[in-house]
């Protein structure tokens, strides 16, 4: 079995049976990590150059851990140090990288569409890991994976999204994943927040989340990102959490089973509230361990499956 | 020097011709238009057997890109481009480097565009110095040095009471105000139009609503001035309305469209197509059908290419990063022809809108085949099967979302001032 694509640039891309394969190598690959010595030679002698070109330690790590409990060799790269004003060319990138003779590369971007464009020029597979507010399709199966075991099924399910959507790429590959597999998506927040035609994936929209919070089985709560330009788009952090955050109050109304997710790391206070974070409905530390699970997966079936197809 | 067309069809908007005739210049102007048969003895003879003859071709928005930008495009390469486009005029933005904010770069412009000779080449003044939107920039030395109107293009002029100024002090002088519509703080980090598909794409967008906000704006403006304002590259159904709106009650407001605009809409952004990222953005269906209707209502008074060149380095990155614009001289016409092969809008009216329409707004002495007009003509083939081939054209830069399209239509002679300037 291997999977019908040769990237992982987008969730869109992959058939319901390659998410199935992702998922049960995940599970197998998972026992790995619970032994005392987390390693197995897998993918030894592979190269996997990690190129973070924005920012993150959480996805940063886990795809590091993968590599490593797979034998591969993870190199951390966050910038060929070209000093143009318009940072690095395309091709100056890609002619470094192919010099390291690469046998997956996983990609970070601050700019959408960037592994999309890459992935024409190298002759590897490349992993999306987040591109601008595009997509994040590592963290999609991830999140798919830990509302599996909990609720051992996805048809049906009805999961709500709810902050900011529009500068999320979370949310993106969530709600075409997850819709896809059949689960019933809500997008909530601030109507600054969501952006136009979401209806086109078959979501519903609301601005008020207590409407959502009763139907969900699953609640997938969203980073603010202060840092970003979504400053404009509410008006305060205090407001935010007053109207869109998660709380002791507004999850009286929850269903009794259920979860509470959340891509990391939490702006405790805001969009969540550290009680209900740590408290018993939240999976949220689940969704790290998935993510090496998921991340161990995906380059076991990209890097070791299949020959690597050479260009002349 | 004597010059005669014949056996082409002749189709001449300004003066409702259209017909077999044949073309007599002399000295530079058109000598006679006409329709019986007249002897061509000592006349150099160009055949347009089976092609279009018209009025040579006005493009009212290119970038030269000279000064300062010279590896993107120069008035020589430049005007090569406009000639094998069809156009035997055309007017050149002010975003050079430095700013076209002073009589200095636009004697500079002229007297470079003489001594390259093939066409007419009118530069476009700054409203604003160093198109800051901040201070008015020297208007009248730059009209009296050759400009024929002014724009910030490419950066709208944000301050309502600048913009009032600058149509006050453009009334003195006598020129339009040229003007690129879009609110900054609306438009901004945006790269493609705002909608379904910038959503699918996962790319910031720009709404309608930014370009429209400032339509609106300037229509009140040039109502309260009492002075022309010409709005540039329009892209939004809603936009265009507010204009054929404002006409209607008699506001002294005009407006172009792109080939590209009516065209292309955003889905060819797929595939992070920076080739098709444009400032203002493409648009969707919808707009495309309603700035078409305009193009037949009267609306829109003339084309224009806001041909923009850039080097692939520019381009070759991510949506984001990539510079906005396309070449659009030598594609204009076969793109353009494709409206009338699908019947969207007729030959002649399409004539009318590179030709007299933009004459008329800007007030030129071309665009028309008048006996004693300057014999600026387009000779040109509306069947002959084309093939977009980007390597081949005459610009210095490459970027063209067309680059392969297989359309109908072909220039095969273009006359500027009584001497063929490209066959
Ligand atoms: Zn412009």
């Amino acid at each position: 079995m291997s999977l019908s694509v040769r990237h992982l640039l987008s969730v869109k891309d992959l058939t319901k049976k390659d998410v199935d394969l992702i998922l049960k190598t995940a599970e197998n690959l998972q026992e790995i990590s619970k032994r005392p010595v987390k390693k197995v030679p897998a993918l030894r002698g592979k190269t996997i150059p990690l190129c973070f070109f924005e920012p993150s330690t959480r996805t940063r790590a886990s795809f590091e851990i993968a590599a490593k409990r797979l034998s591969a060799d993870p190199i951390q790269i966050s910038s060929f140090g070209n000093s143009l004003s318009k940072g690095e060319s395309l091709l100056d990138t890609v002619k470094n990288l192919e010099a390291m003779d690469p046998d997956v590369l996983v990609i970070r971007h601050p700019h959408s569409g960037m592994p999309h464009l890459m992935a024409k020029e190298v002759s590897c597979p490349v992993i999306n890991a987040g591109d601008g507010i595009n997509e994040h399709p590592t963290q999609a199966l991830l999140d798919l994976m830990t509302i599996l075991q909990v609720k051992k099924k996805i048809q049906g399910l009805h999961v709500a999204i709810i902050g900011d959507i529009l500068n999320s790429r979370v949310a993106r590959s969530n709600i075409i994943l997850l819709t896809k597999m059949g689960a019933k998506v809500h997008v909530a927040g601030p109507a600054s927040m969501i952006p136009a035609g979401v209806e086109q994936y078959g979501v519903q929209v609301v601005n008020d989340i207590r409407e959502v919070i009763p139907k969900a089985d699953v609640i997938m709560m969203l980073r603010i990102q202060r840092e970003r330009e979504s400053a404009s788009l509410f008006p305060s952090l205090r407001e935010y959490a007053r109207f869109f955050g998660l709380n002791k109050n507004n999850m009286k109304e929850a269903k009794k089973d259920v979860v509470i997710m959340h891509p990391g790391p939490v702006n405790r206070g805001v969009e969540i509230a550290p009680e209900v974070a740590d408290g018993p409905h939240s999976i949220i530390l689940d969704q790290v361990t998935n993510g090496v699970a998921v991340r161990m997966a995906l380059l076991y079936l990209m890097c070791g499956e299949g020959e690597r197809k050479i260009k002349y | 020097m004597k010059l005669v067309i014949i056996n082409g069809r002749v189709i001449d908007p300004s003066q409702n011709l259209d017909g077999n005739c044949t073309v007599f210049v002399e000295n530079g102007v058109i000598r006679d238009v006409a329709k019986a048969k007249r002897s061509t003895n000592g006349y150099e003879i160009i055949d347009a057997k089976g092609a279009i003859v018209s009025p040579g071709f006005i493009d009212v928005h290119t970038h030269l890109r000279e000064p300062g930008f010279e590896y993107r495009e120069d008035i020589a390469s430049g005007s090569k481009a406009a000639v094998a486009g069809g156009f035997t005029t055309i007017f050149c933005m002010a975003n050079t480097n430095p700013v076209n904010d002073n009589a200095s770069v636009t004697q500079m412009i002229v007297k470079k565009a003489e001594e390259v000779g093939l066409l007419n080449i009118f530069p476009v003044g700054a409203v604003s110095k160093g198109l800051k939107g901040v201070e008015l920039a020297e208007i009248g030395e730059m009209v009296k040095s050759g400009c024929v109107a002014i724009s910030d293009d490419g950066k709208p002029v944000m301050s309502g009471r600048l913009m009032r100024h600058a149509l006050e002090y453009a009334k003195t002088f006598k020129i339009p105000v040229v003007v690129h519509e879009e609110d900054l703080s609306l438009a901004e980090g945006g790269c493609m139009n705002e909608g379904r598909i910038s959503t699918e794409l996962g790319l910031k967008g720009s709404p309608a609503a930014a370009e429209e906000t400032m339509i609106q704006r300037d229509i009140l403006l040039s109502k309260l001035v009492g002075h022309h304002v010409h709005f540039q590259h329009v892209t939004t159904a809603t936009g265009i309305d507010m204009i054929r709106q404002a006409k209607k009650q008699g506001i002294p407001v005009t407006c172009e469209v792109t080939p590209h605009h009516l065209v292309l809409n955003d889905e060819a952004c797929r595939g992070y197509n920076t080739n098709a990222k444009v400032n203002p953005p493409l648009r969707t269906t919808k707009d495309c059908q309603a700035l078409i209707k305009a193009l037949n209502d009267g609306t829109v008074d003339c084309l224009a290419t806001d041909h923009a060149p850039h080097a692939h380095d520019e381009k070759n990155v991510g949506m984001d990063e990539a510079n906005a614009g396309l070449l659009g001289m030598e594609t204009a016409l076969p793109v353009l022809l494709k409206l009338v092969h699908n019947k969207q809008v007729s030959l002649k009216r399409l004539i009318y809108l590179l030709t007299v329409g933009p004459a008329k707004i800007f007030k030129l002495k071309t665009g028309s085949l008048k006996k004693g007009w300057p014999a600026d003509m387009t000779i040109f083939d509306p069947n002959l099967s084309n093939t977009i081939d980007a390597e081949k054209f005459y610009s210095k830069s490459r970027n063209t979302p067309f680059h392969g399209w297989k359309l109908k239509g072909k220039v095969l002679h273009t006359i500027c001032g009584g001497k063929v300037v490209y066959a």
